[in-house]
């Protein structure tokens, strides 16, 4: 794991996208979204291949962004893609288009997506693609007790961890403490810049930038302004139908494509 | 943090004097350091900067209130709050530093009353009343709901208006309220909370309404509707018990008073005025507020309805509620401009169709109708064209043209202003009145003249803080008897 000291003289405004699954115009849309709003830092939390027509083209892009100082860490799907599981009789939606995202993709970004660790922490910033409880084991921050469990694991890494953020639920949410023992959830409302003073501890799902599912097309990601301390949760339209007409192309199952214009 | 003495700095800010001594907080005056470094100037407002009593080793988590107040303060625009100057770090130094607003708070009016023994008049209560609702529904069109409403946080300016301090305890819509557990607890000032608080519930802005109708009730009668209970079943008979009407305690107060207040405390938020621009609209004009039975009631209701809502409110429990601006947009003031001169009866038509779509389907919305006249239509020494005799007569056109108007549905006020700019006056009337949409005809006020001059229409459209349906007129309907004769 990579632990830097947050450097106080500089605005940080850190960009967060997640669950990209090769869905290149996504992607490209929510980057130039982030440029625009004067990101200084991109943090990639995972799941950059699967589903997608164009795992090839995303690697290559994340592979650059990495070159240049952007944060990455491992998803469950780019884990399945460098070890493509056995074929079974029942196999899940995931694992159908791993062995074709496998063959699109070439050694050395095979290897880049295999080295990647599964965590990454940033003074009081921990990133994570699912929960910081056993990230190798990809569970679900779906309620309160989910996102509790997690920042529970992040605080015994270390107590300065205040903010943990990951995607891997393809939902945008926040975790907060308020007067109670329980984390409660906040479903954000998309450009709102949230107040997250540091004294408190917090748990994001970003949300997803290739395959959002809380039936909106446009791709999610988040902004965190960390000397702001505001956090917040971006739609971004993208062109979904290239998207869907790339998948068809690829031959890939017709669900994948119809479920982007549905967000689901 | 312990008293800090006249002199002493903080942060860039100098203490000229603490001001008040409150339980939670001390206020004090202060200016910026004189520094050559911190290039702080003076804002042009006197400023105050509130700092929490905390006892040593006190954590953040203890000053929560404090916290929510700075976010929200923070959030705020407008002129019935305080400007936002700064915020100390809550781990360092929590303080927040504001406008120091220069104006009575309400509590002044009812300790003159206590001292004078001299009731309020009713249009003084009236005028108090619109300028706190009128304060409130800005809060809520920027997604707060205050839920502290109480007289020692609402000031009155020299000018008449509002203004609403303390957002310890306030709810944003759009952010997480930190306020908030698992196990939902009443919060809020138990003399001023809405039946729906004390169950939990954070975020309906009618709860905002509740608090100032216990505040018009104690400047209307000297009294606490529900007094100020001790117990959480001593909180929860507001969930139930109507207040004593407040004739009761004073029989001479005007029906339409007992009205506003009445409807302000129903149990039910249903029940209470859909948001505080009606409030503001109802005390703005009395003589039009529609009197139900409840206006007259010097007995309190009786103990069987008592009882039956008591067993009701048994089951009462947290609802969560949607965005404070989604419940206001939902109850819209439409207002509509009616011209009388050189308009014909299928303009009216015209007028009074869109006016009707406008207020849509559901009930709620409130549809202001509004007519402008010249000032040489009146005068002052002609007895046919004194003011009232003209503001008579012109009521009464309104009140026709009214007519076919669903008033069941929807709460209907006709107003006569009097200008020589009419554009002006409109754009006036919305403003003041919290209006979501204004209707006004495209041919009576001159849009085909557009090029030439900037006619009523264009001027309103340009400058109105709202939306603006233009209203194209149908046929004169004497065409239709030109076609007929043809």
């Amino acid at each position: 794991m990579i632990v830097r000291k947050p450097n106080r003289f500089c605005l940080v405004k850190l960009a967060l996208l997640s669950d990209i699954h090769s869905n290149v115009q996504a992607f490209d849309a929510c980057v130039d979204d982030a440029n625009a709003r004067g990101a200084t830092q991109f943090a990639l939390l995972g799941d950059f291949v699967g589903y997608g027509a164009d795992p090839s083209a995303i690697v290559q892009r994340v592979m650059a962004m990495v070159e240049q100082g952007a944060w990455a860490i491992k998803g469950n799907h780019d884990d399945m893609a460098c070890h493509v599981p056995a074929q079974t009789t029942v196999q899940s939606r995931g694992e159908m288009t791993a062995a074709w995202t496998h063959a699109q993709l070439s050694a050395s970004e095979l290897a880049f997506l295999d080295a990647l660790p599964f965590t990454h922490q940033d003074g009081s910033l921990l990133l994570v693609h699912a929960s910081a409880d056993s990230p190798e084991r990809w569970r679900y921050v779906y309620d309160s007790r989910g996102a509790g469990a997690s920042l529970s694991a992040a605080v015994t890494i270390s107590p300065d961890i205040r903010y943990v953020f990951g995607g891997h639920v393809h939902e945008q949410t926040l975790y907060y403490q308020g007067r109670g023992q329980d984390l409660l959830q906040f479903m954000p409302t998309p450009g709102v810049p949230i107040p997250v003073s540091s004294h408190r501890r917090w748990v994001a799902t970003i949300g997803s930038v290739g395959q959002p599912r809380d039936g909106r097309a446009e791709a999610m990601y988040a902004m965190f302004d960390r000397d702001a301390s505001a956090l917040t949760f971006v739609r971004v339209p993208y062109d979904h139908s290239a998207a869907a007409a790339a998948i068809r192309a690829a031959g890939l199952p017709d669900f994948f494509a119809d479920r982007l214009a549905r967000g689901e | 943090m312990k008293l800090l003495e006249p002199g002493a700095t903080l942060d860039g800010f100098v203490v000229d004097a603490c001001i008040h001594s409150g339980g939670m907080a001390h206020i004090y005056s202060v200016h910026y350091a004189a520094s050559a470094t911190s290039g702080q100037r003076d804002p042009g407002f006197p400023m105050a900067m509130k700092v929490p009593r905390m006892a040593n080793g006190d954590g953040a988590e203890n000053i929560v209130g404090f916290e929510v107040e700075q976010q929200i303060l923070r959030s705020l625009k407008g002129s019935h709050v305080p400007r936002f100057v700064a915020a100390g770090d809550l781990t360092r130094v929590p303080y927040l530093v504001m406008e120091y607003v220069q104006a009575k708070p309400l509590q002044h009016w009812l300790d003159e009353r206590r001292e004078t023994r001299q009731p309020l008049d009713p249009a003084t209560i009236a005028r108090l009343g619109e300028a706190v609702a009128r304060g409130v529904h800005s809060l809520h069109q920027q997604n707060v709901v205050h839920h502290d409403l109480k007289p020692a946080n609402v000031l009155i300016r020299d000018d008449g208006s509002a203004v609403l301090l303390d957002f310890g305890l306030s709810y944003h819509g759009h952010y997480p309220d930190l306020l908030a557990e698992e196990l939902r607890k009443a919060i809020g000032s138990p003399t001023w909370m809405a039946p729906e608080q004390v169950v939990g519930v954070r975020g309906d802005p009618r709860s905002d309404i509740f608090a100032i109708g216990v505040m018009l009730y104690e400047l209307a009668t000297g009294e606490l509707p529900f007094g100020d209970p001790q117990t959480d079943g001593g909180l929860r008979q507001r969930l139930w018990m109507d207040p004593p009407p407040p004739r009761r305690y004073r029989p001479d107060l005007p029906p339409w008073l007992q009205e506003v207040i009445l409807r302000c405390l129903a149990p039910a938020a249903a029940a209470r005025y859909p948001s505080a621009a009606h409030l503001a609209a109802e005390l703005a004009s009395p003589e039009q507020i529609r009197i139900t039975e409840r206006s007259a009631r010097t007995k309190g209701t009786s103990w069987r309805v008592h009882f039956k809502r008591w067993i009701k409110a048994l089951g009462m429990s947290y609802k969560p509620s949607p965005l404070p601006t989604t419940q206001i947009d939902e109850v819209p003031i439409v207002m509509v401009a009616v011209p009388f001169k050189d308009a014909t009866d299928a303009t009216h038509f015209s007028l009074r169709t869109a006016a009707q779509r406008s207020l849509g389907s559901r009930p709620g919305a409130r549809l202001a109708c509004v007519t402008v006249i010249s000032p040489s239509e009146t005068s002052g020494t002609e007895a046919a064209k004194s003011e009232a005799s003209v503001h008579t007569r012109y009521l009464e056109m309104l009140r026709h043209w009214a007519q076919g108007i669903d008033t069941e549905k929807h709460q209907l006020s006709l107003h006569v202003l009097e200008s020589g700019d009419v554009a002006e006056a409109l754009i006036d009337y919305a403003r003041g009145n919290h209006v979501n949409v204004i209707v006004i005809g495209a041919a009576t006020h001159g849009l085909a003249l557009q090029r030439i001059v900037h006619t009523v229409p264009m001027k309103v459209a340009m400058e109105a803080p709202s939306t603006v349906i233009l209203v194209k007129a149908e046929l004169p309907f004497s065409a239709l008897a030109e076609l007929r004769s043809a």
